[in-house]
């Protein structure tokens, strides 16, 4: 797999060479620093640890000798993390899963022209906090009368049956609604610019703008027009044989 | 048949030159304002609501491009950067009103003529929408002193 870590700029659109208007989010994605590597035989899987953007330094309340100082945010184990790659402690961390490691080495940079025009990636980021949201807004219920007397207007109904003397786990109520994960699967790369780390991708992606998010390649199959005849041919094949049982069957009837 | 053609250039150079003075100033440049940037026509007619407009759309039917007339009353002009639209309205046979939206800045729009100046008093014309008859299509002409 290969990724990276961004922040979603906002929406705009564009125009295709043959004029069509294209709905597009601009991500400003990485580049990302290698910072660990995680191997099958020291952790028991391969995957990459990427962190994006310098950690921002932070004025601690703390004086140290006399002066007020900044000092950067992290925590003295996960310094030692950074150091022992002579890496400057990263802002946001990330773990990607691989397949193979060898071409990874810790300090290396990815950047966007890992992507290619008209690829296929999934964007995961982080919805907009609703609060604590109703039935209607939460699970599209449908709510009750507006008006002729009904004093029912955005009421979730019935919690269950009688008979069950308790509600079920799972039932569908209001709560808090967004701010988690949230992933757009197969979204097309529409263009990429190398020298600002842009990825401009068609349709919208979860989150805020400024938020972060993480651009993968995608998981969804790619589907191939030999794929499709082939399916379609087996498929046919197989309603054939079956007829030809259901043929037999009558006979023997 | 007058035929107004006043262009109003978009100030992209100065634009352009903004940007790398925000740039030098370390500080953050708006990436959206460039990307639209790049999508915006040079100049675009300084038309608006009330005038009548004849525009030329590339259509491409079977592999061939040709250029499609439409000519109607602008009744809203919206939007800025690339999505800036303006919407034209005309009257068809039977009297049916027919109503187009296009970008400014599209590519497909070949051509755009200016043939008469409308005096309105409103941004939107929406109210051409209720008119039946010779008044769906009645706007004043305005007079250049």
């Amino acid at each position: 797999m290969k990724g990276l870590l961004g922040k979603k700029l906002g929406m705009t659109s564009i125009f295709s060479p043959e004029g069509n208007r294209i709905p597009i989010t601009v991500i400003q994605a990485g580049p990302c620093t290698v910072t660990d590597i995680r191997t099958e035989n020291k952790n028991g899987y391969n995957a990459v640890q990427l962190g994006y953007e310098i950690a921002k330094k932070k004025r601690m309340k703390r004086t140290v000798e006399g002066k007020k100082k900044n000092v950067k945010r992290f925590k003295k184990p996960i310094k030692g993390q950074f150091d022992r790659f002579n890496i400057q402690p990263m802002e946001h961390l990330k773990e990607m899963r691989v397949a193979s490691t060898e071409e990874y080495t810790p300090g290396q940079e990815i950047k966007v022209d890992i992507f290619k025009e008209g690829e296929k990636v999934d964007v995961i980021g982080t919805s907009i906090g609703k609060g604590f949201a109703g039935a209607m807004k939460r699970w599209n219920f449908g709510g009750g009368c507006s008006s002729h007397g009904s004093q029912v207007h955005r009421q979730p109904g019935s919690a269950g049956a009688t008979d069950a003397a308790r509600t079920f786990k799972g039932k569908k109520s209001p709560g808090h609604m967004g701010n988690k994960s949230s992933a757009a699967l197969n979204l097309e790369v529409v263009k990429i610019i190398p020298d600002k780390n842009l990825i401009l991708i068609k349709g919208a992606i979860p989150g805020s703008k400024q938020s972060l998010v993480f651009v993968r390649e995608t998981v969804k199959r790619k589907m191939k027009k030999k794929h499709k005849i082939k399916g379609t041919a087996a498929v046919q094949k197989k309603a054939t044989a079956a007829k030809g049982k259901k043929t037999i069957k009558k006979k023997i009837k | 048949m007058k035929i107004y053609n006043i262009l109003h250039t978009y100030p992209v150079e100065i634009f352009n030159q903004q940007a790398d003075k925000f740039h030098e100033r370390g500080k953050k440049m708006d990436l959206i304002d460039i990307i639209e940037r790049q999508q915006l026509k040079e100049s675009i007619p300084d038309l608006g609501p009330g005038d009548t407009v004849r525009i030329q759309i590339k259509v491409v039917e079977g592999g061939k491009e040709r250029l499609q007339a439409f000519e109607g009353i602008c009744i809203s002009r919206n939007g800025n950067g690339v999505n800036e639209m303006f919407t034209l309205r005309k009257i068809a046979s039977h009297g049916i009103g027919v109503e187009r939206t296009f970008p400014i800045h599209s590519p497909r729009l070949a051509n755009i003529e200016i043939k008469r100046r409308g005096d309105v008093r409103r941004a939107k014309l929406y109210y051409l929408r209720k008119r039946i008859g010779k008044a769906a299509t009645r706007v004043k002409e305005k007079r250049f002193k």
